[in-house]
C-alpha cells in the first residue's frame, strides 16, 4: 500500500469488490493489475512524449540532414535519410563570400562572443556586490530603475546610439558592441546575480572585515569566487546571445572582414540564388555548432538559468 | 593579535564615530561599485532616451543638422499606411503568439511535472529549441521549410490539406512566424515547471479528499498557485514579442513581405532609420513603442491583484 499506483488501482475497483476486506489472493491480484496498469500508463506516457520530442525536433534534424544533401533534394523532402551524403555544401561554404574566408566569421563572431562574455561577467558581479551587499544611500532607486530597464525596449536607444557611435567614429569597430556589456547594461544578468550573491551567508563577509578586510578585498576574495556559479550561468547566457546576435553587428559592421556569422549568411543568402539551400543551411549548421557545443555542456546551467531567474537565452 | 587590539580600541573610543566613518565607507565603496553601471545607465540609456525624444520632433538624415518640425513626425506616422500596417502585424503577433507558446508552455510542463524516467532528457529537448529560435540560422531553414512545395507544404499534402508556400503567401505568413514563435515555448516552460514543483502536494490531496475533478483542481489550484509565474511569463513574453526583428529581417529579405505581411514594427523602425535614413521618424516610432509597451505593462501590473496570487497573502 506504499505506492500510489496501488492506490489508484483500488479507488479504480467497482464498488461491490471493495466492500468486503480483501482476501491475501484478491490484495495480489489488485496489486497485479495495478502494477499492469501504471506499466500500460507509463508506456503511454513516453510514447507522447516522445511523439512531441519528434515534432519539437524535426527541424533541427531536417536542417542537419537537408546540410548533407545536394541542392536539387533539399526543397520538399520531408525525409529525414539522405538518398545518398554529400559535404558538398560543407565544401563550398568554405570558400567564403566575397572574398572573405568563412573562419574569418567565425573568428569575429567568437572574439564578439567572448569578449561580451567577459565583460558581462565583469560588470554583473561588481554591480552586483554594490546592490547585494553594500548599503548606501539611493540603494532602493537605483535598484528599481535597473529592473526597470529590463522591461524597457531596447530600440529606443538603437538611432541615438548610433548616432553618438558614429561621431566617436566607432563605426567598423566592436567598441559599440561590447561597451553596454562592460557597463553592466544587461540588467538581466546584474538581477541573477544580486540574487544568488543574496543568498551568501553575509558572516562570511564579516568574518574578513573583522580580519581588516576592505570592500575590495572582501569582493574579490570572499564573495566573487562564491558566485562563480551564477558568474557561469550569466556567462553561457551571454556567449549565446552575442553568438547569434544579428542587429548589432548588422547596424555596426560594414566590412565584410569584419562580419559575425549571422551578418555574413544574410550576404550569403542574398547573394547565393535561392535555389542553392544546400549552402544556406550548411552555413546555417556551422553558425550554430558552438551553441550546439554550449548546450550540450551547459545544458544543466541554463536550465537552472532559466527556472530561477527567467532568463530567456 | 593586531585585530584584537583594534577591535578593543574601538569599543574604548565609543561605538559612534567608529560606525558613522564605516557607513560613510560603505557607501563611498557602494557608488564606486555601481560606477560601471551608472555611466553606462546615464551614457547608454538616459542620454539617448533623451536624444530620441528630441530627434522625434525633427527631420534628421545623419549628416545635416536636426531640424526641428514640431509633432509633424507623429502626425506623418499615424498617417502612415505602412505605419499601421507594422503596427498591425506586431499587434496581431503578440496577441496571437504569446497566449499560444505560453499555453504549450504551460501544457508540457504539467505533463513533465511527474515522477517518471526520462524527465530530463525531455526537458532538455523541449527547452534546446528557445536558445536558438531568433538566430539567422534557423529564420534560413525556416524558410526553405515553408515555401512552395517544401518540405511543410509536402508533409501537409500527404493530410490532403494544399497551402502552398507559406513564405509568399499573405495571409499564412503570420502563421508561420508564430509557429516559429511557439517552437521556442521551452523557455517559459522550463520556468512554468519550476513554478508547478512549488505547489504543495497537500493541496491536491485535500481537492481529491473533496471529490474535485482534473479541470477542478487544474483551475482551483494549479492556475492560482501559479498565477505569479504566469504573469512573469506573460510580462516578458510580450516585451519580447514586440521587438522581433532578425527572423522576420532574413525571412523577408529586410523588406517586411509579401505586401507588407511580415512588416513587424521593429523592421519597418530599422527600414525608415537605416535604409531611408529618416532618423526622427524613426525616433517618433521608437517612443511611440515606449510608451505603447509602457502602458501594456502599467495594465498588467494594475491588474495583476485581481488575477495574480502570492503564497501567503490573503
Amino acid at each position: 500500500m506504499s505506492t500510489s499506483g496501488i492506490q489508484d488501482g483500488v479507488a479504480n475497483v467497482p464498488p461491490e469488490q471493495s466492500v468486503a476486506p480483501p482476501s491475501r489472493e484478491d490484495s495480489i491480484r489488485l496489486r497485479k493489475q495495478a502494477k499492469q496498469r501504471s506499466r500500460v500508463g507509463s508506456i503511454v506516457y513516453h510514447v507522447v512524449m516522445l511523439i512531441m520530442v519528434a515534432i519539437v525536433l524535426y527541424p533541427a534534424l531536417w536542417m542537419v540532414m537537408s546540410s548533407l544533401r545536394p541542392s536539387s533534394e533539399i526543397v520538399g523532402n520531408v525525409s529525414l535519410i539522405p538518398r545518398q551524403g554529400t559535404i558538398r555544401n560543407y565544401i563550398t561554404i568554405m570558400d567564403g563570400i566575397g572574398g572573405v574566408s568563412t573562419w574569418t566569421f567565425f573568428a569575429n563572431s567568437m572574439i564578439l562572443a567572448v569578449l561580451s562574455v567577459v565583460g558581462v561577467v565583469l560588470s554583473s558581479a561588481v554591480t552586483a556586490y554594490a546592490f547585494a551587499r553594500l548599503r548606501f544611500k539611493g540603494h532602493g532607486l537605483w535598484f528599481g530603475i535597473m529592473i526597470g530597464t529590463m522591461l524597457l525596449p531596447f530600440h529606443v536607444v538603437i538611432i541615438p546610439q548610433y548616432i553618438l557611435f558614429n561621431t566617436l567614429g566607432m563605426i567598423n569597430t566592436f567598441w559599440p558592441l561590447l561597451l553596454g556589456k562592460f557597463l553592466a547594461a544587461e540588467a538581466f544578468f546584474v538581477f541573477l546575480v544580486v540574487q544568488f550573491m543574496r543568498g551568501i551567508p553575509k558572516e562570511l563577509d564579516e568574518a574578513a572585515s573583522i580580519d581588516g578586510a576592505g570592500h575590495f578585498r572582501v569582493f574579490a576574495t570572499v564573495i566573487l569566487p562564491l558566485t562563480r556559479p551564477a558568474l557561469l550561468t550569466a556567462g553561457i547566457f551571454t556567449f549565446i546571445n552575442a553568438w547569434n546576435d544579428f542587429l548589432g553587428p548588422l547596424l555596426y559592421l560594414k566590412r565584410p572582414d569584419l562580419y559575425t556569422l549571422p551578418v555574413a549568411m544574410r550576404l550569403f543568402v542574398d547573394q547565393t540564388t535561392t535555389s542553392d539551400y544546400g549552402a544556406q543551411i550548411a552555413m546555417a549548421v556551422f553558425a550554430l555548432i558552438p551553441v550546439l557545443i554550449f548546450f550540450f555542456i551547459f545544458q544543466r546551467y541554463l536550465v537552472e538559468g532559466v527556472s530561477t531567474s527567467g532568463l530567456k537565452g | 593579535m593586531t585585530t584584537d587590539t583594534r577591535l578593543g580600541a574601538a569599543a574604548d573610543t565609543g561605538k559612534r564615530p567608529h560606525q558613522g566613518s564605516r557607513t560613510r565607507a560603505e557607501a563611498r565603496a557602494g557608488y564606486v561599485f555601481l560606477l560601471p553601471w551608472l555611466v553606462g545607465f546615464f551614457v547608454l540609456t538616459v542620454g539617448p532616451m533623451l536624444a530620441s525624444l528630441y530627434l522625434s520632433f525633427t527631420d534628421y538624415d545623419l549628416f545635416g543638422a536636426p531640424e526641428f518640425i514640431g509633432a509633424d513626425n507623429y502626425k506623418d506616422l499615424f498617417a502612415d499606411p505602412r505605419f499601421r500596417k507594422s503596427a498591425q502585424v506586431t499587434g496581431l503577433y503578440v496577441v496571437l503568439g504569446v497566449p499560444i507558446k505560453l499555453a504549450a508552455a504551460l501544457g508540457v510542463a504539467m505533463l513533465l511535472n511527474a515522477k517518471r524516467k526520462g524527465l530530463g532528457f525531455y526537458r532538455s529537448a523541449f527547452y534546446a529549441p528557445s536558445l536558438v529560435a531568433a538566430s539567422v540560422s534557423i529564420a534560413i531553414v525556416w524558410r526553405a521549410m515553408f515555401i512552395d512545395d517544401g518540405a511543410v507544404d509536402r508533409a501537409l499534402q500527404v493530410f490532403g490539406i494544399h497551402l502552398g508556400g507559406w513564405v509568399g503567401n499573405t495571409s499564412m505568413i503570420m502563421p508561420m512566424f508564430i509557429l516559429l514563435a511557439v517552437w521556442a515555448f521551452g523557455a517559459p516552460m522550463v520556468i512554468f515547471l519550476a513554478g508547478l514543483k512549488q505547489v504543495p502536494g497537500e493541496l491536491y490531496e485535500a481537492a481529491d479528499m473533496d471529490g474535485a475533478g482534473r479541470w477542478r483542481k487544474f483551475v482551483n489550484i494549479t492556475l492560482p498557485m501559479l498565477s505569479p509565474v504566469i504573469f512573469f511569463n506573460l510580462l516578458m513574453d510580450t516585451i519580447g514579442s514586440f521587438q522581433v526583428f532578425g527572423s522576420a529581417f532574413i525571412i523577408s529579405s529586410g523588406t517586411g513581405g509579401p505586401a507588407d505581411a511580415s512588416l513587424f514594427y521593429t523592421l519597418y523602425l530599422y527600414i525608415k532609420g537605416f535604409s531611408e535614413f529618416r532618423m526622427g521618424y524613426a525616433s517618433a516610432m521608437a517612443w511611440v513603442l515606449v510608451v505603447v509597451v509602457g502602458l501594456l505593462t502599467l495594465v498588467f501590473f494594475r491588474t495583476s491583484k485581481f488575477w495574480v496570487h502570492y503564497a501567503g497573502e490573503e
